[in-house]
């Protein structure tokens, strides 16, 4: 226990001295880069800012990732049950994935003018639900039929097969997915805020870090970023312990 | 190619005779015939086909791989209809799934995430019951120490061995209280050893929780030491090729397997098997004398 503990924390103070040292050893500016003990001033300096935008960074992640959960679950379950929509729809959302969402940002902000929350909700989902669409649809599609025919043997309906089988079956995979979807919605939330800039979320914080030549506060809200983003994927890591444990193979 | 005792007469007749002698069997498939529709056209699999196993009775079905065996199991499961011809069980016609089934496969399909007493009990949570929560876990337990599974009720299946899984299968197979059990190839993937033992106790179950059922298999030995009559079936589409009635005369043992009158049955099972898989000529088969 202290051992899973005290490793990442160790890894990261060697991480924090070796960026010190290499920033010391080049003597860089800290318009070049800025080192480690540049940052808690420029957090301090702005820390209510940094509570509020990161707040409104992540609730919007978070509520785009739950949509995303919703769709993306509800494409799946209509791919995996009907092999005639996964053939219609799996070309189409494969198409639409591959669209890099960053000339998505414009479209969608010019589309909804001013409504900055929604835009961004919208493409923290556009671009996390993918992932989840694919895994319950593969996880679904690939059901072993004898663990369909136990259940309906005895008379079972569809929903029971699917609450009692299907569903906890296919958990361990969608939570795999839900562990890439909660970073790339991290990032569309991003996406959004520092590519049309309104103002709001961290991503907005860093683009007034830019234009103020603040070297020390860009790198602090890179850091912030990487905070929220560990802290969301060991949220669903510890929702996979609960709901899907039963997955992991003991160590044997 | 053609030795091996007596010849008999074109199979169908025999097998007429025994419909007629159990037409009131528990389990009574009639004249079914069935073909997949696929996209190069129907595939016919069964044909004409019928099994008639009295109560208590336990029927091995053997055939080449193909022939439509596992289609014939989902045919008495209720899973899927034939094209025509009827499956009849207790006197009821099959149209549709009945909780009075229990099944296992080759694959023992157990559920990860629960444990092997709440897999065993999954049954019970689908088909009506009158048992009180207590007594379903009371049943559950009592049928896994029987196939001597005690200890390992709150294990996952994943800490389990594949014969101890195919064993919690059988338990599940049996919770409910079915009038059929309908088996798969429920021992195809195990060691020779472990199936010996797996065929112990199935004679066991069936001593404490009598039940008819249909086995299909590929070992003829385990045919002829867990059926009272084995069934050969034809090529693909199948139907009755040949049929062997194997009485006993109290518990079986494994010696058994090891006598004059086993050798002979084997050694005719092997070549109605040939002859199902079009490897020896129709009139090469042989007969118990
Ligand atoms: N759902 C299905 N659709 C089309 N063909 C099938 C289907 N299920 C089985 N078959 C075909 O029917 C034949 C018999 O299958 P099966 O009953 O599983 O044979 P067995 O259990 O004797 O090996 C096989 O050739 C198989 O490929
Ligand atoms: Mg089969």
């Amino acid at each position: 226990m202290i051992r899973k503990v005290a490793v990442p924390i160790a890894a990261i103070v060697v991480f924090l001295v070796l960026w010190e040292l290499l920033v010391w050893i080049n003597d860089w500016p800290n318009y070049v880069m800025a080192s480690p003990s540049d940052l808690p001033a420029a957090v301090m300096k702005f820390w209510m800012l940094f509570l509020e935008m990161g707040w409104q960074t992540l609730w919007r992640t978070v509520i785009g990732l739950l949509i995303a959960i919703f769709v993306g679950v509800a494409l799946g379950m209509i791919m995996g049950f009907w092999r005639i929509m996964r053939e219609a729809l799996y070309p189409l959302l494969v198409g639409f994935n591959a669209i890099p969402k960053a000339t998505v940002v414009p479209i969608v902000a010019l589309l909804f003018v001013g409504a900055h929350d929604f835009n961004t909700v919208m493409i923290a989902f556009m671009i996390s639900f993918f992932p989840i669409a694919v895994s319950v649809s593969i996880g679904l599609s690939t059901l072993e039929p004898e663990y369909r025919d136990i259940l309906r043997s005895l008379g079972a309906s569809q929903s029971t097969i699917f609450w009692k089988i299907a569903l906890p079956k296919t958990l361990p995979e969608f939570f795999g997915a839900l562990k890439v979807s909660v970073t790339l919605a991290f990032i569309g939330t991003n996406l959004m805020e520092i590519v049309s800039p309104h103002g709001r979320g961290l991503g907005s914080l860093f683009d007034s870090g830019k234009t103020n030549s603040d070297y020390p506060l860009m790198f602090a809200v890179l850091i912030a970023l990487a905070f929220l983003g560990i802290v969301l994927y060991y949220v669903v890591v510890v929702l996979e312990n609960i709901f899907a444990g039963w997955a992991e193979r003991e160590p044997s | 190619m053609n030795c091996c005792g007596p010849r008999e007469g074109p199979a169908s007749t025999k097998f007429e005779s025994i419909t007629a002698a159990s037409l009131s069997g528990l389990i009574d498939i009639r004249d079914v015939t069935h073909a997949y529709v696929t996209e190069s056209g129907p595939l016919p699999v069964l044909r004409d086909l019928s099994i008639a196993i009295p109560e208590g009775g336990f029927v091995a079905v053997v055939g080449p791989s193909g022939c439509g065996k596992s289609t014939l199991t989902r045919l008495i499961a209720g899973l899927m209809k034939p094209d025509s011809g009827e499956v009849w069980l207790h006197g009821e016609k099959v149209t549709s799934p009945r909780s009075t089934v229990g099944m296992a496969f080759q694959n023992p399909v157990l559920l990860e995430w629960r444990s092997i007493l709440k897999n065993v009990m999954l049954p019970l949570e689908i088909v009506p019951t009158t048992l009180t929560r207590r007594e379903q876990e009371e049943r559950a337990r009592k049928l896994l120490s029987l196939v001597g599974l005690d200890g390992f009720e709150d294990k996952r299946p994943s800490e389990l061995s594949g014969g101890m899984r195919q064993r919690a299968s059988l338990c599940r197979a049996l919770v409910h209280q079915p009038n059929v059990l309908v088996l798969d190839e429920p021992f195809g993937a195990l060691d020779a050893f472990t199936r010996e033992d797996l065929w112990m106790t199935m004679h066991n179950l069936k001593a404490e929780e009598p039940f008819t059922g249909v086995m299909i298999t590929h070992d003829l030995r385990e045919s002829i030491f867990l059926a009272d009559q084995v069934v050969v079936l034809s090529g693909r589409p199948a139907t009755t090729q040949h049929v062997m009635d194997v009485p006993s005369t109290g518990p079986r043992v494994l010696d058994d397997l090891y006598t004059p009158e086993a050798a002979e049955r084997l050694n005719i099972l092997r070549r109605q098997i040939e002859i199902a898989q079009g490897r020896a000529p129709a009139d090469a088969g042989g007969t118990v004398s």
